[in-house]
């Protein structure tokens, strides 16, 4: 890739790497779940989206149906729509290409391009190419030890792997939650999704609080 | 849990996720342009993420069980307040879990 800033290269990189640490953690919840460690692996590198991946087999975990966990992961993926839409007029890719820059499309490689706008065109999508597949090499690598390391440690309540999944949800959840009215939609989503778990079939409380997210961003 | 339905699930996130990730390159960009859409696609994570938290912590299939995962969240709840980084975060919980699952 020609003439790279330096600037850019460094935002990607250090994206890439911490990011792709975390694959870690999926690795260890893909394998806690009661997935092989050769479907964990390919689920990063198919899925390729941390948290949808996460709720994939944080769903399975909890005893929910298949369809349960693919709607759930797959809900919690359309944002990456958005991204795409958002990223085509800088990209202006067609063919393989296209294809390509559609499994990196995500939070990251997305956030880190856009980032770069004040440095011109080449840098916003030199921001998008070397952060996604940084982020996609490392990612899948680190899920690979993650899940080998959760193999060979047998039991994961005895190791905190059940409780470390909802943590890094958490994690991923708490800088959205700045906003007030933000909190309070994520308070009602939590509260309902308790009282409908006796209530409906495991795993689709999660897929049901949608409806708050419907109903809140319905008017301004 | 058997094999045809973690490979099930494999795919079809697979499938789902990338055709979800193309689709901003397909469509004309009014499509999604439309603001309440926007507003509602924000939220969703927020829907879902909070959620799966309460999902993970505390039901077991279609119970609400309290027990070491539940600890474990409430440590990383504790070290989110603290401002610690991420990775601090989720072995905080590991770490928390863990101890009371050993020690009941």
């Amino acid at each position: 890739m020609p003439h790279v800033s330096r600037r850019t290269f460094r935002d990607s990189l250090s994206v890439a790497l911490t990011v792709g640490a975390y694959g870690v953690a999926f690795g260890a919840a893909g394998v806690a779940a009661g997935f092989s460690v050769l479907q964990t692996s390919l689920f990063s590198l198919l899925a390729f989206t941390g948290a949808s991946q996460f709720a994939a087999v944080g769903v399975v975990a909890a005893g929910g149906a298949g369809l349960s966990a693919v709607v759930a992961a797959s809900l919690l993926s359309t944002r990456n729509a958005l991204y795409s839409l958002q990223m085509a007029p800088h990209l202006q890719v067609t063919g393989w290409r296209r294809l390509v820059a559609a499994q990196i499309t995500i939070d990251e490689s997305t956030n880190v391009a856009l980032a770069q706008a004040s440095h011109g065109p080449e840098a916003i999508r030199h921001g998008f190419w070397l952060t996604g597949s940084g982020v996609f090499l490392f990612w899948n690598i680190f899920t690979v030890l993650g899940a080998l390391g959760a193999k060979s440690l047998g039991n994961p309540a005895a190791w905190g792997l059940d409780a470390a999944v909802p943590a890094a949800f958490l994690g991923l959840l708490w800088p959205r939650l700045r906003d007030a009215r933000v909190r309070i939609i994520a308070g009602v989503a939590a509260v309902f999704a308790l009282v409908m778990t006796p209530l409906l079939p495991s795993g689709t409380p999660i897929i049901a609080t949608v409806i708050v997210a419907v109903i809140a961003g319905w008017r301004e | 849990m058997n094999t045809v339905m973690t490979w099930s699930v494999l795919l079809g996130t697979s499938v789902l996720c990338y055709a979800i990730k193309l689709v901003g390159y397909l469509v004309p960009a009014r499509w999604l342009a439309n603001e309440r859409l926007q507003r509602i696609n924000s939220l969703i994570p927020v829907v879902l993420l909070s959620a799966l938290v309460v999902a993970q912590a505390l039901a077991m299939k279609t119970h609400i069980v309290l027990d070491h995962r539940m600890a474990g969240v409430a440590a990383a709840f504790a070290a989110l307040m603290a401002r610690a980084p991420f990775p601090v975060v989720v072995i905080s919980a590991a770490v928390t879990s863990a101890l009371v699952y050993r020690w009941h």
